[in-house]
């Protein structure tokens, strides 16, 4: 079970990330949990400088910019 | 540079749709298709030339660089470069300015570094050479280096340090965050070409609608309203236009992209340059919406502060491209 985040202040490009990150969840059929973190000082403690991230399993996997279903979809298969 | 583009709109224009040349109408569709297809290949040159710096130094790689070096003021050149080459979304400005201040970057240079990154982008420098040409561009993204440099430099000098809201003031007393020069430097250019022109283009497909709307509105204006006609109102002789401009536009917000193909026009019809370009800084880099998110780290005070010294120095510059044009 892989654990997703989504650090992101509630801009629109946040909300795409997380929307892709559900839909390439759907897609492949993994199983994780996702959450959506948008309370800064929470978001600080993981040491972002650009929103959004993508963060699986603890590390950041995409920083300051939307990743697409098949992005994310790569990034949870491999 | 252009002129094969300028030949394809009057042939697409005049000769295809047949609308008379000089007409009205005809010579607002002109502006509009030779503008739009101009701006757009603009756009992704020079999305896509920054792209390239942006890979070889992305912004982690600019903080590491910031902290681990003694920069005696340069620091502020560093940090005004860099804040127009990086792109973010205005909602990533917390997060950075918090980044920066608690790995040991000063005050100043962080600010300075918010102030640059809306004020020249990507798309403000494409826009700006498709609409004002080569000389003027240059001379729009020095001043905004330089006005970003100041306006830091003076808000250091200040020590609002104690103006930063507790829980910021409480992160910065732990100590600095354990800042490794981020891996993924190692790639070869080739390798690196993909994924900037996705970027690019996910840049110039984020704006696009905004330059249509601009070029739209700046095309309608250009064929309807006669050569002349602010010059009644706004002229480079009162001294209260440009200040006037910008307290106008501080509260507004909307990207360059859609704004400066209206800008264009706006100096066409008889407004000085400088005024609109004060016009265009003040829409861009201050706004109620950011300053909502600055509200998270910055008391009021500061905030007022902050606004403050950036306008100023925006009406400054404003007064100085009356004086050179």
């Amino acid at each position: 079970m892989k654990d997703i985040k989504v650090l992101g202040p509630g801009c629109p490009k946040c909300k795409t990330m997380y929307n892709n990150v559900l839909q390439a969840m759907q897609q492949t059929g993994i199983e994780a949990t996702v959450q959506k973190i948008e309370d800064i000082e929470v978001m600080m403690q993981y040491n972002v400088l650009t929103t959004p991230v993508l963060m699986v399993d603890g590390v950041a996997k995409i920083k300051g910019r939307v990743a697409d279903v098949n992005e994310i979809k790569q990034l949870l298969t491999t | 540079m252009f002129n094969w583009l300028q030949s394809f709109a009057d042939w697409l224009i005049y000769s295809v749709f047949g609308i008379a040349a000089h007409s009205k109408l005809g010579d607002a569709l002109n502006f509009f298709v030779y503008d739009t297809i101009k701006i757009f290949i603009l756009l992704m040159a020079v999305t896509f030339l920054m792209g390239i710096i942006n890979s070889y130094f992305p912004i982690d790689k600019v903080r590491y660089f910031l902290t681990k070096r003694k920069w005696y003021g340069l620091d502020y050149f560093v940090a005004s470069f860099f804040g127009t080459i990086t792109p973010f979304c205005s909602c990533s400005s917390v997060p950075l300015f918090i980044g920066f201040v608690k790995g040991g970057i000063p005050l100043g240079v962080t600010l300075a570094f918010l102030i640059s990154s809306p004020l020249v982008d990507a798309v403000t420098v494409a826009i700006f050479f498709g609409m004002f040409g080569f000389k003027t561009t240059i001379i729009y993204v020095v001043s905004g280096i330089v006005l970003s440099m100041i306006a830091g430099y003076i808000l250091g000098k200040m020590k609002l340090e104690s103006l930063l809201t507790d829980w910021v003031k409480q992160l910065l007393k732990n100590k600095p965050v354990n800042d490794d020069l981020p891996d993924g430097t190692s790639l070869k250019f080739v390798q690196r070409v993909p994924a900037i022109i996705k970027e690019a283009l996910g840049i110039v497909k984020g704006v696009s609608l905004y330059i249509l709307a601009g070029i739209a509105i700046g095309g309608l204006m250009h064929g309807f309203i006669p050569t002349g006609f602010f010059e009644a109102y706004i002229s480079k002789s009162n001294p209260f236009a440009v200040p006037v401009a910008v307290i106008i536009g501080v509260p507004m917000y909307s990207n360059t992209a859609g704004i400066l193909p209206i800008m264009q026009v706006l100096v066409e019809k008889g407004i000085p340059l400088g005024t609109v370009i004060a016009f265009s800084m003040a829409v861009v880099g201050l706004s109620i919406p950011e300053g909502l998110l600055l509200k998270k780290v910055m008391t009021t005070k500061m905030l007022l502060i902050f606004f403050a010294v950036v306008a100023l120095c925006i009406v400054i510059s404003g007064y100085l491209f009356n004086l050179i044009f």
